[in-house]
């Protein structure tokens, strides 16, 4: 008899995790929860200022200071030829600081000590005298002429940009704008905000002169690409690094990056010899690790007059801070960005894309999206509903119109990226549905009668998600596959290594699920193990919802290996030829007769200790995973508001997200995952943002000054789902952890500026805030930009 | 014969005072030697290497480092040991029994109430709190109750499911003694 799949913890079984077994009793193992004999303790003295000349560094009271073994400086990293490192985009940064700062929070000198608050107390005592320099806070300032170059230290850098890219038909582009009824256009700013997750960065450096090996245990999302930078960086061989990613306290991006904190704790274990830990507090956390977004768009949209969309052109500017180190694949210099607009059908688009360096943090980091795709997908949907609105059209409607069609697949988009998969009608209309459209309309025209301000904003997208293929992406030259090791024991117990590493998406959990699926060996019989580069098999990591389509995909692969092997020793157990056996779940049998049979813990016993002539003993493998595609999700989420014409104050009335992720693991933990989103999204609509001032400085380096929704201000999320198995996935499979993030923000904002319709306001940027709500229904006018910083 | 060993250092004494305090700490007496200055999450990490309590923003914002103190929930991050002293503390190692987990905990679990776990003991402590003086919350109350602590992962709803799971939980419990 076949196994019942959902009872062993396989496929479709909404399995309670296991891992959570370990952080409900406060048993996890994060970072700064790790000591090791002998272990120091550093801190990061950073710069006040956002851009100075370094004049000097006295390092001396500090010394002085009972409990320092070392005090660490440029200059000194610069003798090691450690000043700078190379970032993920082929591009440098300071390690420590050695000519100038570029931005506030900058590291300039490190501590080490024998406890944190000695080595506080001695960053402290260090005296540093900076020459200020003119200052650089946006893009605008960045490309004005005569503006102080913010990268002197880099040969042949003569003013303030980073890339020019573009893409596209230009000339295609420009006779579908001649031929358009109307053209409707939209400029916006897609507000900076920081990942932010609960736990900082840090890293536990422990050098080893008798065997001359580095462990490094640390909080990365890619423990893999980490290994290759530090040996790049430290000029040691990878076999000699051991990097270890234990239980993450969240990622979202912003733990994917190479950090000068870890290379100066590396230094500083290297000279002490001792093992040297720093764990980043929030504030430096805030104030120089990777933020996101910062970028400016502005494009149109040629339109014919029966709604259907002939073309679009975009621009974006984006703020790079002070080094370019996102991390994303090296071909594309603005992420996936120009995957905006895929799930219409529109032949013809040009997108141009312009960097900037400013004296701000650096990055651009893929904050829980794919590779930048959250600029492209806001806009998108900001433009297309702009777009109805200038035609007159019911926004419902326009996107139906332009909706690449369930049979239209496979479809090439005019950026090229090739959609496989998906019923997007299907999803729009079970969301209109569950938001009851057609009720909601009316009720907004009666309130509309009593003064009170109404609004439904719909956003629609497919997202792609799960990089490589690695004909086409690749981070540093590294392609992007992943990997899977399973090891299946006498017993028919197993353990599982994958090159992803969880930070609460629950690959513990859901893995073991795959296995089970494949080889019908319970869940609970499958350990799974990420993140220490010594036992994993290589992999790129866990970031732009690559896990399940990615190391997933090598999970099904992997067991489907094993599966072969298991099937030639069930054939010599049952003795008959391999032709003749039947795959039922978890059990081989004879075609003739069903009776007779073996299990696969007994193909497993017998792959020990009585394998066939010939054939290797053992039951385990590893699969390298390049998928052929990326694969497509495809969310709707709707959102209805009412905004409160006197104070701005906006409250969301339903929220409607229907996911199409394909085949669903475990659908409790994709549920999770599209909630945990949707909250990000809200965030980032309502009130989740940093800015600078003039000087510079870093606005929100606290949670107080950086708001992120409590439960008290999120709202509740009706799910709903509907299922496109991807085509070209084992399993079916599609990512999902970053599409409530992407497509979210615009459900909520286009939601307010519905409710704000015929009051001559046609877009205010992110976040929205009360005053900036309210200063545009008393003004009718657009509200653009970061909002400005109060001084009183 | 103990087999204590100190290290004696020889360098001159520290001018730094220390204070000798006894805080109760989940229903164990624990007297330990600190500067003034020493926060009491961190002596609950590093001094007693209790790990479960966590510390994210050391502004007192998100709550990762919520204890019970006295059975009202702080934050461990901007409190001094010695504040504690002649108090009592719980945190989350003291949740669960050496048998059995604390319907709270349960509740964490069955509802799927964390992600990445950074979050969840401190949350957990404050729903305790919470459900030590209302058994029988709504959904606003747990909400309210909950919104001096902050979770990236999951969006709180499940995790307002989860208090709600283990209060009905405990009314069951109460009701049966």
């Amino acid at each position: 008899m076949a196994l019942d799949e959902v009872k062993i913890g396989g496929m479709g079984a909404s399995r309670l995790r296991v891992e959570d077994n370990r952080f409900i009793r406060g048993k996890g193992n994060y970072v700064d929860d790790i000591v090791l004999p002998g272990m120091l303790h550093m801190e990061i003295l950073r710069s006040p200022v956002a851009h100075a000349r370094i004049k000097s560094i006295d390092v001396s009271k500090a010394w002085e200071v009972p409990g320092v073994r070392l005090v660490l400086t440029g200059e000194m990293m610069a003798a090691r030829n450690l000043a700078w490192m190379p970032t993920l985009s082929y591009d440098t940064q300071a390690v420590l600081a050695t000519d100038k700062v570029r931005f506030q929070g900058q590291e300039v000198a490190a501590v080490i000590a024998d406890d944190p608050y000695i080595a506080r107390d001695a960053c402290s005592k260090i005296v540093v005298e900076y020459e200020q320099l003119p200052v650089i806070v946006n893009p605008t300032q960045s490309m004005a002429p005569g503006a102080p170059l913010i990268r002197d230290d880099k040969e042949g850098q003569q003013t303030n940009k980073v890339f020019d890219w573009e893409i596209g038909d230009k000339e295609a582009t420009d006779r579908a704008f001649e031929q358009a009824d109307v053209v409707s256009k939209l400029e916006l700013h897609y507000p900076r905000s920081h990942p932010s997750p609960m736990e900082t960065e840090g890293s536990i450096a422990d050098y080893d002169r008798a065997t001359g090996k580095l462990t490094v245990f640390m909080t990365t999302q890619a423990p893999h690409i980490i290994r290759a930078a530090v040996a790049l960086v430290a000029e040691l061989p990878e076999h000699m690094i051991r990097v270890v990613s234990p239980d993450l306290g969240g990622g979202f991006g912003n733990k994917v990056p190479v950090y000068p904190g870890y290379v100066i704790s590396i230094l500083a274990s290297i000279l002490t010899e001792r093992p040297v830990k720093w764990i980043s507090d929030k504030s430096s956390n805030l104030i120089s690790t990777h933020f996101a977004r910062d970028v400016y768009l502005k494009g149109e949209m040629a339109l014919r007059k029966d709604g259907k969309i002939l073309g679009f052109r975009m621009h974006t500017t984006s703020d790079h801070g002070a080094f370019f180190s996102d991390a994303q694949p090296s071909k594309f210099k603005i992420g996936l960005l120009h995957s905006a607009f895929a799930c219409y059908d529109i032949p013809n688009a040009h997108m141009v894309a312009e960097g900037f360096y400013t004296n701000k943090a650096p990055g651009g980091v893929a904050y829980r999206c794919s590779f930048r795709v959250t600029e492209g997908m806001f806009f998108q949907e900001r433009m297309v509903q702009a777009a109805a609105d200038d035609l007159g059209m019911d926004q419902a409607e326009f996107r139906r119109v332009n909706f690449v069609k369930d049979d239209d697949f496979p479809h090439r988009t005019p950026f090229g990226f090739l959609t496989d998969s998906g019923q997007y009608g299907k999803c729009l209309d079970v969301g209109l549905e569950a938001i009851d459209y057609k009720n909601f309309l009316k009720e907004k025209e009666e309130a509309a009668k009593r003064g009170k301000l109404l609004g439904i904003g719909i956003s629609t997208m497919t997202e792609p998600l799960g990089a490589g293929n690695s004909r086409e992406y690749d981070i540093l030259g590294i392609k992007m596959f992943d990997s899977a090791e399973l090891r299946v024991h006498m017993s028919g117990k197993a353990i599982l290594r994958t090159g992803a590493k969880t930070q609460g998406q629950g690959h513990e959990t859901t893995w073991a699920q795959i296995v089970a699926h494949e080889l019908g060996i319970p869940a609970d019989d499958i350990v799974v193990e990420e993140g220490d580069t010594d036992t994993a098999p290589f992999g790129m990591g866990t970031y732009a919802s690559r896990s399940t389509p990615v190391a997933g995909a090598a999970v099904a692969m992997v067991s489907r290996k094993i599966r072969a092997k298991a099937r030639k020793i069930a054939a010599h157990l049952l003795e008959v030829s391999e032709e003749d056996i039947e795959w039922e779940l978890g059990r081989f049998y004879v075609r003739s007769n069903q009776e007779r049979g073996v299990s696969i813990q007994e193909c497993a016993m017998a792959a020990y200790s009585n394998v066939p002539d010939g054939m290797e003993p053992g039951l385990e493998n590893t699969s390298y995973y390049d998928p052929p595609n990326l694969t497509w999700p495809f969310a709707c989420y709707i959102a209805t508001v009412e905004v409160d014409p006197e104070t701005g104050v906006w409250d969301v009335l339903k929220f409607v997200a229907v996911d199409d992720c394909g085949v669903r693991i475990n659908p409790m933990i994709v549920e999770g995952q599209i909630m945990g989103g949707l909250t990000e999204a809200y965030a980032a609509a309502a009130m989740q943002f940093i800015t600078f001032d003039e000087a510079g400085n870093c606005i929100g380096s606290n949670y107080m000054d950086y708001l992120l929704p409590t439960a008290w201000e999120t709202p509740g999320f009706e799910l709903y789902e509907v299922v496109t198995p991807c085509p070209h996935h084992p399993i079916g499979a599609k990512g999902i952890g970053e599409c409530a993030t992407v497509g979210g923000p615009a459900a909520f904002v286009n939601a307010v500026l519905d409710a704000l319709k015929g009051t001559g306001v046609r877009n205010i940027d992110m976040p929205l805030l009360p005053d900036r709500v309210y200063e545009a229904i008393k003004t009718g006018k657009d509200i653009s930009g970061a909002p400005p910083v109060k001084v009183d | 014969m103990s087999s204590l060993y100190e290290e004696v250092s020889t360098a001159p004494a520290s001018d730094v005072p220390v204070r000798r305090v006894t805080i109760n700490i989940n229903g164990e007496n624990r007297t330990v030697d600190v500067e003034p200055r020493l926060l009491l999450a961190h002596l609950l990490r590093q001094g007693l290497k209790m790990t479960g309590t966590h510390t994210g923003c050391d502004t007192t914002n998100c709550g990762a480092c919520t204890v019970l103190f006295d059975g009202r929930p702080i934050k461990s991050c901007t409190m001094l040991a010695v504040q504690a002293d002649g108090h009592a503390v719980q945190t989350v190692e003291g949740l669960a029994t050496a048998s059995e987990l604390h319907p709270i905990q349960e509740g964490f679990k069955a509802e799927h109430g964390l992600q990445c776990g950074f979050c969840t003991p401190g949350m957990m402590l404050a729903a305790k709190a919470l459900l030590e003086e209302n058994l029988n919350p709504t959904e606003d109350e747990v909400r309210w109750a909950l919104s001096g602590n902050l979770c990236r992962c999951t969006g709180y709803q499940n995790i307002v499911k989860a208090v709600l799971w283990a209060a009905e939980k405990m009314r069951a419990q109460a009701g049966q003694e």
